[in-house]
């Protein structure tokens, strides 16, 4: 159990976007300077990192080298993980495993991903990253693509008609770009309408424009310590309450599923749930920071929580249930819906949110006084995925 | 006696109308040839067609395959034997390509026949397919069709094999060297009246003569159609009626090559009475007529049933005739890793995953440790041959695509298993989850790096007519 033995006392996040300006250099030293500033401490007091980034091959190249040559980062142990989209998770995961442990007492996590110097739109193509028997095998799939059998899955098993089904999707990315508006480090800022989103052309049929998130470059880091060390940097450190990843087995796409959850994250949030000592998250959870690559996997992932019941996810969203005003505020900054998806940051992008919403310090888009947040970060496919669940709070129990 | 035990038809799903070539690039006159002919979607050639055809003959336990083209995918690598490794047939096998011309497929049945007439063979499958392409307008173009026929000689189930003949001439009406894409022609009267009439002719008369019959004791009589308006008189000048000579479908089919002399076996079956004299002639380099005598009737309308048009334009990006904008994703290719493909042959060429011998789970792919028990013992499963059902899809308009948007999903197997496979044959728009679907080999890509054509199985929906 990790509850409540780490903090954070720093955070830092980039402006996120296409950043033509910024390498990965550039992102890495914009997110650490502003979390060293935040913690109050200084490079050299870092005793050891975790890096976090997905597609090394077309951005800083293999290993942690890249990040300890662009910190300069004095001969410390600093680890390279990848866990597909929910690699940012993993990274916050061995920097608190570490300070827990004892091992060190001040550790990094950070998660930088360039993901714009491809030459042309969506992730860098899949053909190389799957395995040299994948390639072989698996259609030319996409992200947008493998979410959107999702949506089509989710409206004949709920017996939405296409323009019904569409329309809730379209609520759920009005409500973000409505936040993200609000935003200055979000990459997409402008508000939109439900018709803007039905009328934005197919991406990955029945998924519009509108419903993917964008693609952007970013970085987002934290500083953890351990819990009693906390309040010796600052006056409201931010509790780890639960750190649970879920990775599959490959059962979903090979063997049985019901296509309209993503059995990760109901198996990550579980064991979250039980380890943060939460029974009803309906009501016991404040925030949320949901891996909102597209649109359906929100609505999904409301029901795979357990914060709306099965099938019933578009009737909160009818009701305005995750709107900024509503009862568990939504992706209050934004989302990946209007920050996009820096895999590698993402993860660390989304506790940052938590992490300032918690200290009551979210600007424009501040819910009144939420005790405790949750992210969800989830890599991978919806039939073969790796979920991380993490709770916070600004109380210690 | 020696005969046809089983066969299989495979006409592609996609159509062409004449009437668009000529609109498009054509000068020759729109009612010189009507109608329309059959083009292979995106993701098939003569490979893919005859491993098409072969799934609908009985063809396990065969002593060789052999498998005619003037299309062959590759020039070094069998194509023969890619094909018997996509049909699963065991490396116990003989395989051969037999190529060079448009008889070819002719050549494969008489060599196949003699090889069981001698008892040196019990079963021998002979597919035949083409895929040619000409010159965007170009007269081949215009009159070639795509196909594949595939027959197991063995018993004389369907028909005998009663006798053949052969004339063989270095005639070059068509050519095509080792370095080109794009055949070569002369002049068409001249390959009209000095070889194509004259050697259809010739080896015909001779058969007759050789097996001592009479045009009026065969009920049917077919050879190719190249030349639609002097078609009829090369068996009208042997002495057969009109009503002898078998449609040639050329406004349905067009000449598909070496699959054509099968594809007329398995029409004329269709319709013939039992014992009915049968003759078949092939022509290219000379011509083959083989005499056969019906024994059953074959269901040959249930290939040609189901047809869709394909707009011209589409036809000639797919052939590469026009270099369409593949976009920088498109242009990223993964290298293809050989030794992979050759340690993983029967799960990718064939389709062959795992079943757990401890639970009877079916699983693709192939699985070390059972994904619902965990035991690691697990046999072979060919998923081939299973039909499945879609369980999710999707368009998607960000994936590269020569024919976008790529349409994929995640298929459900009867017995059991699942997987995600391309979804091909199909428009946007026209899916619906719980939609049955049939495998079907297909190329899966082309790797331009280093240089191979990879194949896969794909999924087809099952259309009703």
């Amino acid at each position: 159990m990790i509850r409540d033995k780490v903090a954070i006392i720093g955070m830092g996040c980039s402006k996120f976007g296409e950043r033509w300006d910024a390498g990965f250099e550039d992102l890495a030293v914009e997110a650490f300077n502003e979390a060293l500033d935040d913690a109050g401490i200084e490079a050299k007091d870092i005793q050891a990192a975790w890096l976090a980034t997905c597609f090394d091959e077309v951005m800083c190249g293999k290993s942690a080298l890249p990040l300890a040559n662009a910190l300069k980062l004095p001969f410390i142990p600093v680890t390279r993980v990848e866990n597909f989209c929910a690699s940012g998770s993993e990274a916050l995961r061995g920097a608190v495993y570490a300070v827990a442990s004892g091992a060190c007492d001040i550790a990094l996590a950070i998660g930088v991903e360039k993901l714009k110097d491809t030459g042309y739109g969506g992730l860098p193509e899949f053909g190389t990253v799957m395995g040299t028997k994948n390639r072989l095998i698996f259609p030319n799939v996409t992200a947008p693509g493998t979410f959107a059998m999702l949506a089509t899955r989710y409206f004949s098993e709920y017996g939405l008609s296409p323009e019904k089904g569409k329309e809730i999707l379209a609520r759920i990315s009005v409500k973000s770009h409505r936040n993200g508006a609000m935003n200055p480090k979000a990459h997409l800022r402008r508000e939109i309408t439900i018709e803007d989103v039905l009328k934005a052309p197919i991406i990955a049929w029945p998924l519009g424009l509108y419903d993917c998130c964008g693609v952007s470059d970013g970085a987002a880091a934290a500083i953890v310590v351990r819990a009693e060390n906390a309040k010796e940097y600052r006056e409201d450190p931010v509790y780890i309450k639960s750190i649970q990843i879920s990775t599959s087995p490959g059962e979903e796409l090979i063997y049985r599923w019901d296509g309209v959850h993503i059995e990760t994250t109901v198996r990550a949030a579980e064991r979250a749930y039980q380890e943060a000592g939460i029974e009803d998250p309906r009501k016991e959870i404040d925030i949320l920071e949901l891996h909102d690559c597209f649109s359906i996997t929100e609505l999904i992932t409301y029901e795979d929580l357990r914060i709306s019941r099965r099938g019933e996810a578009w009737k909160d969203v009818e009701n305005g249930f995750f709107e900024l005003d509503g009862e568990i505020p939504c992706q209050t900054d934004g989302g990946l819906k209007c920050f996009g998806h820096p895999i590698g940051a993402s993860g660390l992008r989304m506790v940052y949110e938590v992490y300032k919403q918690l200290q009551g310090k979210a600007g424009k888009r501040q819910v009144e006084d939420p005790r405790v947040g949750l992210t969800h970060n989830l890599g991978g496919f919806p039939a073969m995925s790796v979920a991380a669940v993490c709770i916070f709070g600004i109380d210690k129990d | 006696m020696v005969g046809i035990e089983s066969m299989g038809i495979y006409v592609p799903r996609y159509r062409l109308d004449r009437r668009e070539i000529f609109e498009s690039v054509g000068w020759i006159s729109r009612n010189f040839l009507p109608g329309e002919r059959a083009a292979a979607n995106y993701d098939e050639d003569s490979i893919t067609m005859a491993v098409n055809a072969a799934m609908k003959c009985e063809c396990n336990d065969v002593d060789a395959v052999f498998f005619a083209s003037v299309t062959m995918p590759y020039k070094e690598r069998q194509n023969a034997e890619i094909i018997a490794t996509a049909l699963d047939l065991g490396s116990d096998i003989s395989t051969a390509d037999f190529t060079g011309s448009t008889k070819a497929v002719t050549t494969a049945l008489i060599n196949a026949a003699n090889y069981v007439a001698a008892g040196k063979a019990k079963r021998i499958l002979v597919c035949a397919a083409d895929c040619r392409i000409g010159r965007p307008g170009s007269y081949l173009e215009i009159v070639s069709g795509d196909a594949a026929a595939a027959v197991v000689v063995g018993k004389e189930k369907l028909a005998s094999i009663n006798g053949y003949h052969c004339v063989s001439y270095d005639f070059a009406d068509t050519w095509r060297i080792d370095k080109d894409d794009l055949a070569k022609s002369w002049e068409d009267r001249w390959i009209r009246d000095e070889g194509y009439k004259k050697f259809i002719t010739e080896a015909i008369s001779k058969l007759l003569e050789k097996e001592n019959v009479s045009p009026s004791e065969i009920a049917k009589v077919a050879y190719p159609c190249l030349y639609p308006r002097d078609f009829p008189k090369i068996a009208l000048s042997l002495g057969f009626s009109q009503e002898q000579i078998q449609d040639p479908l050329f406004t349905i089919l067009g000449n598909t090559g070496n699959a054509h002399p099968l594809i007329m076996l398995a029409a004329i079956l269709e319709k013939a009475e039992r014992d009915d004299r049968i003759i078949i002639a092939s022509y290219g380099s000379g011509s083959d007529a083989v005499m056969f005598t019906a024994k059953e009737n074959f269901p040959f309308s249930e290939s040609i049933r189901v047809r869709k048009k394909m707009p011209y334009k589409k036809y000639i990006a797919f052939r590469e005739l026009l270099p369409v904008e593949k976009g920088m994703r498109g242009e990223e290719v993964a290298p293809t890793p050989v030794s992979v493909l050759w340690r993983n042959r029967r799960e990718i060429l064939a389709l062959v995953g795992s079943r757990c011998r401890n639970c009877g789970t079916p699983q693709y792919p192939s699985q070390r440790v059972c994904v619902a028990c965990q035991s690691q013992d697990l046999e072979p499963y060919r998923f081939a041959d299973k039909k499945g059902k879609i369980f999710s899809f999707t368009e998607d308009y960000l994936a590269f695509s020569i024919n976008p948007p790529a349409i994929y999903g995640i298929i459900e197997f009867e017995g059991g298993g699942r997987f995600w496979f391309d979804i091909t044959d199909c428009e946007p728009g026209e899916l619906k989850v719980g939609m049955p679907v049939r495998m079907s080999f297909r190329r899966r890509d082309f790797d331009p790096q280093r240089r191979v054509y990879n194949y896969f199985w794909k999924a087809v929906p099952e259309v009703r007519g």
